[in-house]
């Protein structure tokens, strides 16, 4: 590394070059505010800023350039992250089509599936819980004459197997099923799901978004044909993803919706954002290692999150609680609404809501109303995502936090009040507005 | 989204949190809302009958921070003002007074909501007639 030690980035690069285990000690100890909020982005793991600094500056090359040098250090980096980032979710390298992040992969493998598989036929399976760039490119599917069979969930969010079997019919070409639900956490049953879309003869594509880095995923064991994933929900940097297209058994094909110079086996055109591969190469490489035990650590933490505030009265998990991420939590507490509770502690601690207030639409969350859950439920949901960086202090401060705003939102709460007089709520003739 | 401080103020030190005996023929209480939108505000208005003056004014309401600062403030703003007074009291007020950016000022419009309810149901109690409101988009 030749930067120049005037440079404020060196003085930390030096730092975590030196010893990074002594930064990760200074962000143990509690520091506000607290982020809780991994499932929207993660912060990036020092470690893998260090193995991206060197190819901003000093080693630009395009990985395209064949004739020189500068070409081939970047190929060649290019090359070492697509092993990384292959050997986490145990596919060939050659199966890896970097893109800029989990969306425009959905979009390649739903819009690429359907249109180099349109004599085939014009059926897509998916289910109501999935992500927007799943769901949204599904509906532009449908405006260009494609058919799409929305899935329901059951209360718990898993799809219902035998369902999803009778909604294949003879023009059905594609399951897209995600892994790890983003707002709930919840793992689809992705084995039995990839065995009926081989035995009906139909591809399998996943938004694996949540999941990869986070629990084992396997694309030979796990049948998965396609697979979407992005570098920032794993401690990697912003603007940078992946699609996994299977390669063998069977061969798949996607038609490229970027046209240009035929990067990535013509498959995804564009000059390939090297600074970002390394470092989501490297990324993939430390969740290789410490995933597992990483897992451990945040499901233990997140359990007893769980447990404390299911402490309070009328408080709700939401999803299977088994089949699911172990970072993630969604509890609503009811006769409180999410946004009037995140302010009581949004100053020290980031979580999100499925309250209708948090988005410019009004409408709470469509993931919790297809759980079956009340409009007031979604809206008193919160959703907690934990991550690599979030200790024990952190929680302990959260669980206080949201217990004492609750507590106090309530007694400021008519319908606590009427609920606790007996009243039914249900019964009320509300203006609706 | 940031909170304006007023909010801020509000949410965390609210005024007037409480109910009034809504059986006594002096109070007036509005319940206006649904859970289902993630909003519902209860106010009431205690009048004096000598003076005919607001003398007590509580809220209780389930929804986000601008819903619960409009209705703390509406109570402030109502306690000692005669009826007619009160109704006079316009969302775009407390719009003004919260620094309420465009995607809350339904939170504005149903503590005004709120306000005429409470009036209202205190004048059909003492024999008067009902008021028609207009009604405001939210």
């Amino acid at each position: 590394m030749t930067l120049t030690p005037e440079s404020s980035t060196f003085d930390v690069t030096l730092s975590i070059r030196k010893n990074h285990h002594l930064l990760f000690n200074y962000c143990m100890e509690l520091k506000l505010p607290i982020y809780l909020d991994n499932n929207a982005t993660t912060p990036m793991d020092p470690r893998v800023l260090e193995a991206m600094l060197p190819y901003f500056v000093e080693n630009f090359g395009n990985a395209a350039s064949r004739n020189h040098s500068f070409g081939w250090v970047a190929e060649e980096a290019v090359d070492y992250a697509r092993e990384q980032v292959a050997k986490l979710i145990n596919a060939d390298p050659k199966e890896i089509i970097f893109t800029s992040g989990a969306t425009e992969a959905d979009n390649l493998a739903i819009k690429g599936v359907y249109e180099m598989y349109a004599s085939k036929g014009n059926h897509i399976i998916t289910a109501t819980t999935e992500h927007k760039a799943v769901l949204d490119t599904c509906k532009h599917i449908e405006k260009t004459g494609g058919k799409v069979t929305y899935l329901n969930v059951k209360a718990d969010g898993l799809i219902d197997l035998a369902e999803l079997e009778a909604a294949i019919t003879p023009e059905t070409i594609l399951i897209a099923i995600m892994y790890g639900n983003n707002e709930i956490g919840v793992i689809q049953p992705v084995r039995e799901i990839s065995a009926i879309a081989r035995k009906h003869g139909v591809l399998f594509f996943t938004d694996a978004t949540q999941a990869v880095g986070k629990v084992p995923v396997d694309v030979q064991k796990d049948g998965i044909d396609l697979m979407a994933f992005s570098a920032h929900k794993m401690y990697g940097p912003k603007g940078v993803g992946a699609l996994y297209v299977r390669r063998k058994n069977p061969r798949v094909k996607v038609t490229a919706q970027m046209d240009g110079g035929g990067h990535e086996r013509g498959m995804r055109s564009g000059t390939l954002n090297v600074p970002g591969i390394v470092g989501f190469g490297k990324a993939c490489e430390l969740c290789m290692n410490e995933m597992e035990s990483e897992a451990k650590r945040l499901s233990a933490m997140r359990d007893r999150l769980e447990s404390a505030l299911m402490e309070l009265e009328e408080a709700y998990v939401n999803g299977n609680r088994e089949h699911r991420l172990p970072h993630t939590a969604n509890i609503s507490f009811k006769y409180v609404e999410g946004e009037g509770l995140m302010m009581g502690f949004n100053k020290d601690i980031a979580v999100s809501s499925g309250s209708a207030c948090t988005s410019a639409s009004l409408e709470p969350s469509y993931v919790l109303k297809a759980l079956g859950l009340g409009d007031d439920l979604a809206h008193s949901s919160l959703r907690f995502g934990l991550g690599r960086f979030t200790t024990d202090e952190q929680i302990d401060y959260t669980i206080n936090a949201v217990r004492n705003t609750v507590l106090k939102l309530r007694e400021m709460s008519p319908l606590w009040e009427m609920y606790k007089e007996g009243v039914d709520i249900d019964s009320i003739e509300w203006a609706h507005h | 989204m940031a909170y304006s401080d007023k909010v801020i103020d509000h949410y965390q030190n609210p005024k007037n949190v409480g109910t009034l005996d809504k059986s006594k023929n002096n109070v007036g209480t509005g319940l206006v809302g649904a859970p289902e939108c993630g909003d519902v505000m209860r106010l009431q208005i205690e009048v004096d009958e000598e003076s005919g003056l607001i003398k007590d004014a509580k809220f209780k309401t389930f929804g986000c921070g601008s819903a619960i600062a409009s209705s703390s403030l509406a109570t402030e703003w109502l306690k000692g003002k005669t009826v007619d007074q009160a109704l006079a009291i316009d969302n775009m007020d407390i719009v003004e007074e919260l620094n309420l950016p465009p995607v809350k000022i339904h939170c504005s419009v149903l503590a005004e909501d709120a306000i005429k309810a409470a009036i209202n149901d205190y004048r059909v109690k003492n024999g008067l007639p009902e008021l028609t409101l207009e009604q405001k988009p939210h």
